[in-house]
């Protein structure tokens, strides 16, 4: 897998991770892999993965079942959702709006547009 | 751990390391950057002892390094250029294996068979890229503690690139002390967790890649951000580093880092 944008290696990997819980490739109360196994999975140190496991184990997505390892929290995929259309809302959207602003495109015509 | 202390070492008429200390410790994986010449091969060659210096100490878990097996079993170092005897891989490593206690026959055959690596066949037959992928692969099927790792993607195809992260981020453990000195610092930036810049004299920096992030902000954009410590024009816009103060991580620009570092430096 190639990492590209500015975010850091491991919010890059909490995204990928975040999709493919919301795209069913993992599901909830399913076991997903060790730090370990997905660090070697996307060729990224598992001291970086270990950050990512951190933060999706505080947004309530994953948590870990002691000896078991790492599972899908039910409830993850409408959480996964919620946290993503609030960096929509704060990051994009303004980014969006500004872009359509400076073009001069009025929101009638981005309303005909969407 | 690795301590080094005071460390001199200078070919005849040429000083190369002076005065260096330094550590480094398990869990790591470390990139060691410099200028070309400021020693990074020699000093990996030093904590392995293939040469050898009057002045200054190099301990590993607290013993110097000598040339003794109990010593050198806990080490393996990969040279940036490795031509390989005239004899087949399996054999080399059959020989070389006998000094490595934690050697793991079938791991070794694994990552040869990852990297497309007949065993029969023998070094001299074999491209630069494919002598790189065999010894890489018999460097982590040895499972030492220590393992240096000089210019590693130097001469690896760009499928092999891909491969060679992912068996070192596999091998990776608390135990396990990995330093990786590259100037290909794209192959290898997502594997590492520190960084440690050398020039001859000193150490420039030394911190952790989350330390890192959260000390600067990286980025890029049409004008740089007022107080830049340092900025580099480009098709894209403006790569810079300055200072982070919105606490936000940002991805680290080993690049970017390296010139600054390098260049706040040289303005001493």
């Amino acid at each position: 897998m190639e990492y590209s944008e500015h975010k850091p290696i491991y919010l890059q990997n909490v995204d990928l991770m975040q999709e493919k819980i919301v795209s069913g490739e993992w599901q909830e109360e399913e076991r997903i892999p060790s730090v370990r196994e997905m660090g070697a999975l996307v060729g990224v140190n598992p001291n970086t993965v270990v950050r990512s496991y951190q933060l999706l184990e505080t947004q309530e997505i994953i948590y870990n079942k002691r000896g078991l390892g790492y599972f899908v929290k039910s409830g993850a995929v409408a959480r996964i959702k919620e946290i993503v259309k609030r960096e929509f809302i704060s990051n994009e959207l303004p980014q969006f709006k500004a872009k359509a602003a400076m073009l001069g495109i009025t929101k009638e015509e981005l309303i005909d547009l969407l | 751990m690795i301590e080094i202390e005071k460390l001199y070492f200078s070919y005849p008429g040429i000083p190369v390391l002076e005065d260096l200390s330094t550590t480094f410790k398990e869990g790591r994986i470390y990139g060691l950057l410099g200028e070309n010449g400021v020693g990074k091969s020699t000093l990996f060659k030093l904590m392995c002892a293939l040469l050898t210096t009057k002045h200054g100490t190099i301990k590993i878990d607290g013993t110097v390094v000598e040339r003794k097996p109990s010593c050198l079993s806990k080490i393996y170092y990969v040279p940036e250029d490795f031509d390989g005897p005239d004899i087949a891989i399996k054999n080399y490593a059959a020989g070389v294996s006998q000094f490595y206690p934690n050697y793991d026959d079938e791991l070794f055959a694994r990552l040869l068979a990852d990297f497309e690596i007949d065993a029969n066949r023998k070094f001299t037959n074999l491209s630069l890229g494919q002598r790189k992928r065999a010894v890489i692969a018999l460097a982590l099927a040895l499972k030492t503690d220590y393992l240096f790792l000089d210019e590693p993607t130097n001469g690896l195809d760009i499928p092999s690139k891909a491969l060679f992260r992912r068996m070192m981020a596999a091998a990776m453990d608390e135990k396990r002390t990995i330093i990786i000195s590259t100037h290909q610092v794209r192959d290898v930036e997502n594997l590492l967790d520190h960084i440690m810049i050398l020039d001859r004299r000193s150490v420039l920096l030394d911190k952790s890649v989350s330390d890192i992030q959260q000390e600067y902000e990286f980025g890029v954009s049409a004008n740089a951000p007022e107080g830049s410590l340092y900025v580099e024009p480009g098709l894209g816009g403006c790569t810079y580093i300055c200072e982070n103060k919105s606490g936000e991580e940002s991805r680290m620009n080993i690049e970017i880092l390296f010139n600054y570092i390098n260049l706040k430096n040289k303005q001493k």
